[in-house]
């Protein structure tokens, strides 16, 4: 017993220095994100500040039906699934095109050069993407009704108060800036694949597109795969930033704009609905999460290597 | 065979130039718009090719450079004591979980790996944020919600000690009294200078560019970085004008702002530091899109 004890104490002190190593982040999790899990019980509350959060009232589910009796809980979910639906399907068949074609760049300070400048765009935040987007679609002074149109001999468009555009204008914002950097992942795993393959192809007097089309897509399908399932894994989460920011938070279009993130911030921090909005994050949070598990199982099932889990 | 080869080579060049060009091309506009003057733009908008260049809305904001140099500031400050705090954090965290003697390492590694799959979502995050410790209106609202760690980065640097650092050299460091700590700082962290670099580069560009937190946790403007003043002045133009003390405004009446190009000249003094930047550090900026893809 009094051995046993004594050695607990001796492995205790041994690891007492790498646990103290861990403290800070596990402080930091516990609070950024433990708590917030923990504090989504308030969308089954009835917020009121006078009250305090623990002090108000327990309404059930209460929050829920309010928010699945508008037209705004089918709205924000039909957006934010269509979009992201869209978003991977475009967004990944570019992304491998250019990765093929960048491949073949033989000149590699070309290649260099072209990879440095399609991820630009990846690197500078949304609100001067929303800037950029506003000095092509602005209606008195963008580039598009000043210059483009008028080309064209198209009358001028009010874009920031007409809904039909925004989802042409929203998928064209997220690939522009997202492609070049899908694009590098994709060129990685094609550049990893032996060049023996393509040499025995060759030989056998395979042209370009055959290997292309029997070497290089084959061998980063797995590749293709993961990264598309981890995409609808997130699809009920988007990209906050583009839906805020690029629209410029106009309510006219919000028909075609609004997602679930969105709808969360403006219930939080506008109309001050802290009650339909926790019930939005919570379904999300819900929904979001059952997919995860789902894209991961589905990716498991295929090919254990890639799972996440 | 080698007339196909250079048909695709050129055809790979030809793509890849136009879509490097559809990238480049919404900084020069920007960048153009930001230098034409008012009355131009209003004639034929935003254009490459303005009948009329200026400096006015220049003007503007070097009037107002306190409040904006004050913002660059605060977003430096942000930038480096985060970035710093984060490397510090996550290696600690990370070094730890990578260590096979260490008790409930597994236990451990699935706290921070489940923050990955499910999270409590704003409206909690902003309550426990704001009404447990509140952080509104602080320096720190900028600095921790969301951004000082991640558990994705926190299990990239695992991955990288268990695969780069012989355990040996640990074991060695150890029979040589070096204490855990020490051994981590001493001879660890040494040898992971590439992660440390790749992660400290995407956490100083999430801090740089981060204008959410200022959004949700602000509304003081003395406390507003760069990207904040961006993030109110895209919806109101008047924002510098209409925020700054009266010895400011009462030279800058908001009737003489020449609000479309202003618009144009604050984007780009948003964003030009960081297209200065780049060319340095692009190449370990591409080169970390893969290392955290390939995990």
């Amino acid at each position: 017993m009094g051995l046993n004890t004594s050695r607990r104490w001796n492995r205790f002190m041994k690891y007492s220095p790498l646990t103290l190593l861990m403290l800070p982040g596990l402080a930091y999790l516990l609070i950024n994100n433990y708590m917030p899990m923990f504090g989504m019980f308030i969308a089954f509350k009835n917020i009121n500040y006078s009250k305090g959060i623990l002090g108000s009232d327990w309404i059930g589910f209460k929050n829920f039906e309010y928010l699945f009796k508008t037209s705004d809980a089918f709205i924000i979910t039909r957006n934010t699934i269509l979009y992201n639906a869209t978003f991977i399907i475009i967004g990944t068949i570019l992304a491998i095109v250019f990765a093929i074609l960048l491949n073949e760049v033989r000149k590699k300070v070309l290649s260099r050069f072209y990879q440095s400048v399609i991820v630009l765009p990846h690197l500078i935040s949304f609100v001067v993407v929303g800037y950029l987007a506003y000095a092509a679609f602005s209606m008195e002074t963008g580039f598009m009704n000043k210059t483009i149109l008028p080309l064209l001999g198209i009358e001028e468009i009010s874009w920031y108060t007409e809904p039909k555009y925004w989802p042409y204008i929203l998928t064209l914002v997220h690939l522009w800036k997202s492609i070049g950097f899908s694009c590098i992942i994709y060129l990685a795993s094609i550049i990893s694949i032996d060049s023996e393959y393509y040499e025995a192809a060759t030989l056998d007097g395979a042209n370009k597109w055959q290997q292309i089309r029997a070497i290089t897509i084959p061998l980063i399908t797995p590749v293709i795969v993961m990264l598309t399932l981890l995409g609808i894994g997130r699809i009920f989460y988007s990209d906050f930033g583009l839906f805020y920011q690029v629209p410029m938070n106009t309510g006219m279009i919000a028909d075609t704009t609004n997602v679930i993130d969105t709808y969360v911030y403006k219930g939080l921090m506008i109309s001050g609905d802290i009650g339909m909005a926790s019930a939005a994050g919570v379904y999300q949070s819900i929904v979001g999460f059952v997919l995860v598990l789902l894209a991961n199982y589905v990716v498991r099932k295929i090919n254990r290597e890639n799972a996440l889990f | 065979m080698a007339l196909e080869n250079k048909g695709l080579n050129w055809i790979a060049n030809l793509v890849l130039s136009l879509f490097a060009a559809a990238c480049l091309i919404p900084f020069a506009l920007l960048i153009i718009a930001s230098l034409s003057s008012e009355s131009s733009i209003i004639q034929n908008g935003y254009t490459f090719f303005p009948s009329e260049f200026s400096l006015s809305a220049y003007d503007y904001l070097w009037g107002h450079s306190i409040e904006l140099g004050r913002a660059y500031g605060i977003t430096i400050l942000i930038t480096v004591v985060g970035t710093a705090v984060s490397l510090a954090i996550t290696s600690a965290l990370a070094y730890p979980l990578s260590r096979r003697d260490m008790p409930l390492r597994n236990f451990w590694t699935f706290v921070v790996f489940f923050t990955m799959l499910f999270n409590g979502g704003l409206v909690p995050t902003y309550l426990v944020y704001t009404q447990l410790f509140d952080i509104k209106n602080t320096i720190f609202g900028l600095l921790i919600p969301g951004l000082l760690m991640n558990g994705f980065n926190v299990l990239l640097v695992r991955t990288f000690f268990l695969t780069s650092i012989p355990p040996a050299l640990i074991e060695a460091a150890n029979i040589d009294g070096a204490g855990e700590i020490k051994t981590f700082y001493k001879i660890v962290l040494p040898l992971s200078l590439p992660i440390m670099a790749t992660i400290g580069l995407f956490q100083a560009i999430s801090y740089w560019n981060d204008w959410f937190n200022g959004l949700i946790y602000l509304t003081d403007s003395r406390l507003f970085g760069i990207q904040t003043i961006l993030t109110k002045m895209i919806t109101d133009i008047q924002f510098l004008t209409s925020s700054s003390n009266a010895a400011g405004s009462a030279s800058h009446a908001a009737a003489e702002l020449p609000s479309t190009s202003v618009r144009m000249a604050i984007a780009a003094i948003g964003v030009l530091p960081i297209l200065i930047a780049y060319p340095f550090f692009q190449k370990y900026f591409v080169k970390g899109i893969t290392i955290g893809a390939v995990k």
